[in-house]
């Protein structure tokens, strides 16, 4: 079973971490032991919950924005070549925005609602998406256009039958890169303002020192990204057969 | 003939009978520093089969591609009637379903996809690949996936057809099936044929004429007419002793 080695090590190290805190190497108000962690994962399960379903709809909903326009900005770039030199450059110095001090501006700018929570996710999870697509457009065999070509197809029917599902794997794989970050987005962005939602729930919880509810909101937050992460490795495999290997990416 | 000129240097215009000829004068080709072709003539008649052989790097390649008319040349004249590409990799959508490859010429050129499927259903039976249509590529053997590519560029209604060594990755039990199957096909759906190839019993076994490239500069230094019944074999004596005319030219004859 494939699953029993990383869950072995995930036991191992949660057991180091138990044997850690009750051997007095930390304080429990700094670092909980894992059971006070569980302990706090079912006794607030109602109140991480509702937060998650806040944070999962951020980050959901960021995710498929930043796909959308990863996909909409990757196509440009491989039509219009020359693009490709002068916005480059800008979509690297986007990854280079420090985050936690341009989120706050974001609130101020587009208030507490959902909207600076999706621009934040997007902002910091669009640019693998953009990367792997254009990897996509770029594997396409040059013979493969001409061999099109000689059949008298037009530009967009090369890109719809030869390009598009080449680039598929592409924008698949810089999903599943970007769902981890996009977690850390909804972080911060919660953190900058808002009322609910796990990141919110986190800087709450700390403030009353709360840690053990802290760190189940991260526990939640963490399975949350191998949960989607493993959701977009099913999806590889079931929409794009041919681009799936097995060996983990 | 046209006069050799600065307007002629990019002609291509289909020959008058538009029955599948090919006519390239005089063609030279370089990229950068290196020069592909120079001085190529090549006529091609109508369902005329020609195999056109010579070492690596002669611009046999280069050649294919005036003929489709994916390059221009830097000087002389290509002619040629609508070709269609065969590449030396069949360079099927692994994410299509064989007979989905075969219509794929089809597709390009605006048909809907059960159009394309029906079009591409009947010659399935035909090429010995029935039971596999909604096989990917990836399940098909070498041959199979061969077979699909030919049918692919057969559908595409070009009436030359521009073969960049085929067989080339197959193995050798396989080619020799495949060129058998080549040769059938033929006989009963006549194509014009530029059938490029290093495998110079290939060409003698293929081709109605054998022509000869040199070293690159690519250049015709010999062309063979091959006046022997079909299906050849390649022991036959006639074959072998066209196998060595054309070594000999190759200057690697015995």
């Amino acid at each position: 079973m494939k699953l029993l080695r990383p869950l072995l090590v995930l036991a191992l190290l949660i057991g180091a971490w138990e044997l850690y805190v009750d051997l007095g190497g930390a304080d429990p108000l700094i670092l909980p032991a894992p059971h006070e962690v569980a302990k706090a994962l079912y006794t607030d399960r109602s109140l991480l919950w509702s937060n998650f379903l806040v944070s999962a709809e951020e980050v959901l909903l960021g995710i498929a924005v930043a796909a959308i326009a990863a996909f909409a900005l990757a196509t440009t770039i491989h039509f219009f070549y020359t693009l490709r030199q002068s916005i480059y450059p800008l979509l690297i110095a986007s990854q280079t925005l420090p985050i936690p001090i341009v989120a706050p501006l974001l609130v101020l700018w587009l208030g507490f609602g959902i909207a600076p929570k999706l621009v934040v996710i997007a902002l910091v999870s669009f640019f693998p998406i953009v990367v792997t697509t254009l990897a996509g457009f770029a594997a396409v065999d040059p013979d493969l256009i001409k061999l099109m070509r000689t059949f008298d197809a037009p530009r967009s029917r090369i890109f719809r039958h030869v390009e598009l599902p080449s680039a598929l794997p592409g924008v698949l794989t810089g999903t599943k890169i970007a769902v981890v970050v996009a977690v850390i987005g909804a972080v911060f962005a919660e953190q900058a303002g808002s009322s609910s939602g796990l990141g919110y729930l986190f800087q709450q919880s700390l403030a009353q020192i709360l840690t053990p509810r802290a760190y189940a909101a991260v526990v939640i937050l963490s399975a949350f990204a191998i949960a989607l992460f493993a959701l977009l490795t099913l999806a590889e495999r079931l929409a794009v057969p041919w681009a799936y290997r097995k060996d983990p990416r | 003939m046209p006069a050799k000129g600065a307007t002629e240097l990019t002609v291509r215009a289909p020959l008058v009978d538009g029955g599948g000829g090919v006519w390239v004068d005089s063609v030279a080709r370089s990229f950068g520093q290196l020069c592909a072709l120079e001085g190529l003539s090549l006529r091609v008649a109508p369902h005329e089969v020609v195999a056109v052989v010579g070492p690596s790097g002669c611009g046999k390649t280069t050649l294919l591609e005036l003929i489709c008319g994916l390059q221009n040349p830097d000087a002389g004249t290509v002619r040629a009637d609508p070709a269609a590409l065969m590449p030396q990799r069949d360079l099927l959508l692994p994410w299509l379903s064989a007979l989905d490859n075969a219509g794929l010429a089809l597709r390009a050129r605006g048909a809907a996809r059960t159009q394309a499927r029906a079009r591409a259903a009947p010659w399935f039976e035909r090429f010995g690949l029935e039971g596999f249509e909604d096989t990917r590529p990836a399940q098909l053997s070498g041959g199979m996936r061969q077979r699909v590519s030919f049918l692919r560029s057969l559908l595409s209604g070009k009436p030359v057809l521009a073969l960049d060594e085929p067989f080339a990755s197959l193995d050798a039990i396989t080619r020799l099936q495949m060129q058998g199957w080549l040769s059938e096909v033929l006989a009963r759906e006549p194509r014009t044929v530029v059938l490029v190839t290093h495998d110079v019993e290939e060409a003698v076994v293929l081709g109605d004429r054998v022509v000869v490239l040199s070293p690159r500069p690519g250049r015709a230094v010999a062309d063979i007419e091959v006046e022997l019944t079909r299906p050849r074999h390649r022991t036959d004596p006639d074959v072998v002793a066209l196998r060595e005319r054309a070594l000999e030219a190759l200057g690697v004859g015995a």
